[in-house]
């Protein structure tokens, strides 16, 4: 275990698999905002961008700098922090690629939804180590309460990404 | 001349935790050389082996892209800052096969 821990509001895991399941059969993305203090970390809102990948949206996303800039001055406005970004792997484990890989940076936390058929199964988080060979895994803490299906329906989610 | 490089906040832990550092250049790749030399950790997360910059990190001189300036041979002047803001790239296996 990596020891690491991303705290997360229940109605926003929903929201990112509401536009997972939106944007499928292509791969949705967006920016995560929220607070990070020596060791921990909570994301307290999103920032839904689009994919800009129109050549090939069903297995790559990509957001240019601009939009990095927006979601970092979003973050500033906001008074929280970017600590990283989310997508989705349609048809695809919550697992990150070697593309991921080569395109992260660490300290980043990347979120990423596993959607099959059009039905969000698995969510997964997860950072690049310093020396940019792999991945850790970081733990996602669910909070707050919503309706008692859709929190049984998180923890199927959950646990399937750690099971795997 | 004295110019300002910002350091994201993803790679400051590799930069003394600082949110800028001050470089004497006279272009971008002389600022990047120097940033670099000083924090070499810093290194592999801005260039890839083959010794160029990462696809997916930019380089701005004050709100320029410098892909659209003389890239890293772009002049500096006093007081210029150096923005390194990525673009965010990835997504599933080629295949979408498990």
């Amino acid at each position: 275990m990596s020891g690491l821990e991303l705290k997360i509001g229940e109605a926003l895991v929903l929201r990112m698999e509401a536009q997972g399941a939106g944007t499928y059969p292509h791969e949705c993305c967006g920016a995560l905002l929220g607070r990070d203090s020596e060791g921990s970390r909570e994301v307290l809102d999103l920032l839904p961008l689009a994919n800009r990948r129109d050549d090939s949206p069903r297995n790559r996303f990509e957001l240019t700098p601009e939009d990095v800039r927006l979601a970092e001055q979003t973050a500033r406005a906001r008074k929280m922090e970017l600590l990283g970004w989310y997508h989705s792997h349609p048809d695809a484990p919550a697992r990150p690629s070697e593309f991921d890989r080569e395109h992260a940076w660490p300290w980043y936390s990347y979120i990423i939804v596993s959607v099959r058929k059009g039905e969000p199964r698995e969510i997964a988080s997860w950072r690049l180590r310093d020396d940019r060979r792999a991945y850790d895994s970081e733990t996602i803490e669910v909070a707050g309460a919503v309706s008692a299906p859709d929190a049984l329906r998180l923890q199927e989610i959950l646990r399937s990404a750690h099971s795997e | 001349m004295s110019v300002k490089v910002i350091i994201p906040t993803p790679l400051r832990g590799y930069a003394g935790k600082q949110e800028s550092v001050d470089v004497q250049a006279s272009t971008v790749g002389e600022a990047l050389n120097s940033l670099t030399t000083r924090y070499q950790d810093l290194k592999k997360h801005l260039y890839a082996d083959d010794g160029r910059l990462r696809s997916f990190v930019n380089v701005y001189v004050n709100d320029e892209d410098i892909r659209y300036l003389q890239k890293d041979q772009t002049q500096l002047k006093e007081g210029d800052t150096v923005s390194i803001v990525p673009s965010i790239a990835g997504g599933a296996a080629a295949s979408n096969q498990e």
